[in-house]
């Protein structure tokens, strides 16, 4: 038993299966990312003042990443009229090069993400708040804290912490403890982003902490929602990615049994990449810029 | 000569089906569209019985407060421990009776039944397709969906007990209710989803795609468009609720707060979060679903009941592309119904007006579709078999339940009615008299093509007309109860605000209801057993059928041997009639086949 139209189209749609089937499975995803891109604005909306956290991310990085996809997306295009051309060896270079990219932007995005993990905001009994980095001792070596928070501390029973705070921000500006001098503004605000952009660490009583968190899921609805979105999107990446290297590797085969079924393959599987590439082109003037 | 040929064929099509795959392959892990449809009903049907086991325990606790369980009590204390000491139904056990009563009926059981068995058996053959555009995405999706049935009945087994908050999980009280129950239900939910939206797409793409040779869209039978109606429902509205379960999910494991607001406190202490998340968002997200999902429920089984009544009633339907607008209509409508299960939540009088105008409209099709099927009947001679009486008792269930859901639109009346008895009452008209009536119709009706076999016909009767009475029975007095202001989630019946002295309060009439509903709900029960007898009974008993279109219909699933063979049809098909030509005039016999060629002139 055969089915029919899986890989000649049928003549009054137009469409074979397959590609009927990706687009109704993108109408899908679309209202998945869609509720998401709605849960964002309504929790920004009715965000409390200050509470927003915004302005912390790494734009550089996000703009690179921003236009590694788009290179993938410009070379998965390529492999299929690749495909369409009967040339495999420029098909297999160009997917080599979109599969590199789905990586890259892989590696760069858990980079992005650790370094949040090390982030933290602090929230004072007397109301102020900041943002900084904690380092502790241990034995003789100075570390980074990864995803402490406020059990953490109880739960160790650490009396004091050493804190490194950022420059104030546009997000919460001149919100410092202890309340800093003018100078001491100035001395922060000279030194953020320029190779030692943190002032020396200031010690913090366990005992004044309200709420300790790092930049995790937890720290806001803005991280939430940030890290929700980004590990969904990054799954589809490594989805997509996944099911690109099938058609790489097994590609050969595929080819001689059948060279447009390959073909319309890799076209349903671009579509699926542009997708993927298309939310990322959402979701980085949101997250990042906006 | 008709028996003649049905035994060679269905000789041959065993020589067919044994060819080298193994038991495994042809029945578990099988890609046939069939096989896959038989399983769906299996698993569903089993759901069903559990779900509504969970409704007579519940049932009893109203009735008698505190009261052990009679006989079925011991085997609770032993499964559950203390929440079902003694065998008597603890608040708490109750509450998660409630919740996994609506979320098994719901998701486990009516729309699998409805949309994904039927739809998956009787889809294909209806439009001449030989399976599914997709048939290991077909396989992929049953097995989603059964891993998600066993990660939500697990959940029951678990120390801290199954989610207790409602089918509709409302946060913050989903999230913050202690133990890992909500947990495994938003896992299990998820999976359900995946499921589903797999299926969706499987559905739409086979009606557009595999239409046999001359099958158009308008002579595709009424149950088919039915189904691709709801398949974009799911496609489409069900997303977002994978969106608001991922949400709920990082709430309850990582703590975030997307559903919890500033301020919150659980249990007298400020709850650990960082607070600045909407409940309403929730709501907003879960009703985006939870509305088409009523038309998910519903139209699969007006899609079986148009089928059967065509045939019962040998005339064409009547209307049958008013039909088709109508369904179209009400599909896409159904998208912007759903804030009219939140008007008690302050979102606004602008924003209320606008859902209730959008209600309002929506009756519009439904009306439309239950006209049609109403006149339909007009002037038929039926043929009442077991099927044809579920499917004419549809007809005014489900109108009940339509009609009396108008108040609860208009957010004026809605205010009194919301949360009591009376949303109760009208949702269950909907679902169970109508929509699994109209299912039980279509197990009827259909059976003979799945087994060979009939089913009993009196056994039939029994069960039809004990159903019909008791179903009456329980619901009716819902009413009442409802508009007497008994709220729909109280464990003990409403005794705790009993009139008493000079304090107002339910009526002692209210009350003792309950009693007189229970006892129509064990009723009930009692009424599924010559069902359940005449299932398995006519597997192999069942009278045998002599041709392979036992009902002289005219749509092609009644062409294909029986039961039909991998791949379904035994030679190319072409289509040259609309689905409904029953008694054309001047034609031999009062039904003409979909694939007979017109004569030429």
């Amino acid at each position: 038993m055969d089915i029919p139209f899986t890989t000649k189209a049928r003549p009054d749609t137009g469409l074979y299966n397959a590609k009927l089937g990706i687009w109704l499975f993108l109408a899908s995803e679309v209202m998945l990312f869609g509720a998401f891109f709605s849960a964002y604005i309504l929790l920004r909306v009715g965000a409390d003042p200050g509470a927003w956290a915004h302005g912390l991310m790494n734009v550089p990085i996000g703009t690179f990443n921003t236009f590694v996809l788009i290179l993938s997306s410009v070379t998965v295009v390529m492999a299929w009229a690749a495909l369409k051309a009967h040339n495999y060896s420029l098909y297999r270079n160009c997917m080599v090069i979109t599969i590199a990219c789905a990586l890259g932007f892989l590696v760069v995005k858990s980079f992005e993400y650790a370094e949040k993990f090390r982030h933290y905001e602090v929230w004072m009994k007397d109301g102020t708040r900041m943002t900084g980095h904690i380092d502790y001792q241990d034995g003789a070596v100075k570390k980074h804290a990864y995803l402490w928070n406020t059990k953490t501390l109880s739960k160790k029973k650490i009396e004091s912490i050493a804190f490194t705070p950022d420059a104030p921000n546009e997000w919460m500006p001149g919100q410092y403890y202890p309340p800093m001098t003018k100078e001491q503004l100035e001395h922060v605000k000279k030194h953020d982003g320029k190779g030692d952009h943190h002032h020396e660490a200031i010690t913090i009583k366990s005992a004044d902490i309200q709420r300790l968190s790092a930049f995790v899921p937890a720290h806001s609805t803005f991280f939430a929602i940030y890290f929700t979105m980004t590990a969904l999107h990054g799954l589809h990446v490594l989805g997509g990615a996944i099911v690109l290297s099938y058609f790489l590797f097994r590609g050969r085969k595929m080819w001689q049994a059948d060279p447009d079924h390959l073909t319309n393959r890799v076209e349903v599987g671009g579509l699926f990449w542009h997708f993927v590439d298309l939310v990322w082109i959402f979701l980085f003037p949101i997250m990042y810029i906006l | 000569m008709h028996t003649a040929t049905h035994t060679d064929v269905q000789h041959g099509t065993h020589e067919h089906g044994h060819e080298d795959i193994g038991f495994w392959r042809k029945y578990i892990f099988s890609t046939d569209h069939k096989v896959i449809g038989i399983q769906y009903g299996i698993t569903s049907l089993a759901f069903l019985f559990l779900g509504f086991m969970l409704m007579l325990a519940m049932r009893w606790q109203i009735a008698k407060p505190g009261e052990p369980i009679p006989f079925f009590g011991p085997i609770l204390a032993q499964i559950f421990g203390d929440v079902a000491a003694k065998g008597i139904i603890s608040a708490d056990l109750y509450n998660t009776f409630g919740a996994m009563h609506g979320t098994i009926m719901v998701f486990l059981a009516v729309v699998p039944l409805g949309f994904a068995a039927f739809g998956n058996y009787v889809v294909p053959l209806q439009i001449g397709a030989p399976d599914m555009a997709f048939p290991r995405v077909n396989m992929a999706s049953f097995w989603a969906f059964f891993i998600g049935c066993v990660v939500m009945f697990a959940s029951f087994f678990i120390p801290s007990g199954a989610a207790q908050f409602g089918w509709t999980s409302y946060s913050p009280g989903a999230t913050t209710t202690p133990g890992d129950g909500q947990t495994y239900w938003l896992v299990a939910m998820i999976l359900l989803i995946t499921s589903s939206l797999l299926g969706a797409v499987n559905f739409i793409a086979t009606i557009i795609q595999l239409r046999a040779p001359g099958m158009t869209w308008f002579r595709l039978p009424f149950f088919c468009w039915a189904q691709f109606v709801t398949a974009f429902l799911l496609l489409l509205a069900f997303p977002p609720l994978e969106t608001a379960g991922l949400m709920q999910l990082m709430d309850k494991v990582l703590g975030t707060s997307f559903f919890l607001p500033t301020g919150l406190f659980v249990g007298g202490n400020p709850a650990d979060i960082s607070g600045g998340g909407s409940p309403l968002l929730w709501q907003h997200l879960f009703w985006f679903l939870g509305h088409p999902e009523v038309y998910v429920l519903i139209l699969p089984a007006i899609g079986m009941v148009t089928e059967i009544l065509a045939n019962s009633t040998r005339k064409p339907i009547w209307g049958y592309k008013s039909m088709v607008y109508a369904v179209l209509v009400l599909g896409f409508i159904s998208f912007i119904v759903w804030a009219h299960h939140m008007y008690l939540t302050g979102m606004g009088t602008k924003i209320s007006t606008f859902f209730q105008a959008t209600t309002m409209i929506i009756s519009i099709p439904s009306v439309v579709l239950l006209t049609c099927l109403f006149m339909s009947l007009w002037g038929g001679s039926l043929r009442f078999h077991t099927h044809t009486l579920f499917a004419l008792a549809f007809l005014p269930m489900f109108g009940i339940g339509g009609l009396t859901g108008l108040p609860l639109g208009f957010n004026f009346s809605d205010i009194l009615l919301h949360d009591s008895y009376y949303v109760i009452a009208h949702f269950h008209y909907v679902v169970a008299p109508g929509t699994i009536f109209g299912l039980f119709a279509g197990v009827y009706y259909w059976y003979p093509k799945m087994t060979g076999r009939k089913m009993n016909e009196t056994l039939g009767r029994i069960h039809f007309w004990l159903s019909l009475v008791f179903m009456n029975l329980v619901f009716m007095p819902m009413f009442a109860q409802g508009m007497a202001g008994m709220s729909r989630r109280m464990s003990d019946g409403g005794a705790t605000y009993a009139e008493s002295d000079g304090i107002l309060g339910l009526s002692a009439a209210t009350i003792q209801s309950n009693t007189a509903i229970s006892h129509a709900a064990f009723a009930l029960a009692l009424a599924q057993i010559p069902f359940i007898i005449n299932f398995f009974w006519s597997i192999k008993k069942g009278e045998k059928i002599t041709s392979d279109n036992p009902w002289e219909s005219t749509t092609l699933e009644w062409q294909t041997p029986t039961p039909p063979p991998h791949g379904n049809f035994e030679k190319p098909i072409e289509v040259f009639r609309g689905p409904y030509e029953y008694s054309v005039p001047g034609h031999p016999g009062d039904f003409v086949p979909q694939n007979e060629p017109h004569k030429k002139n």
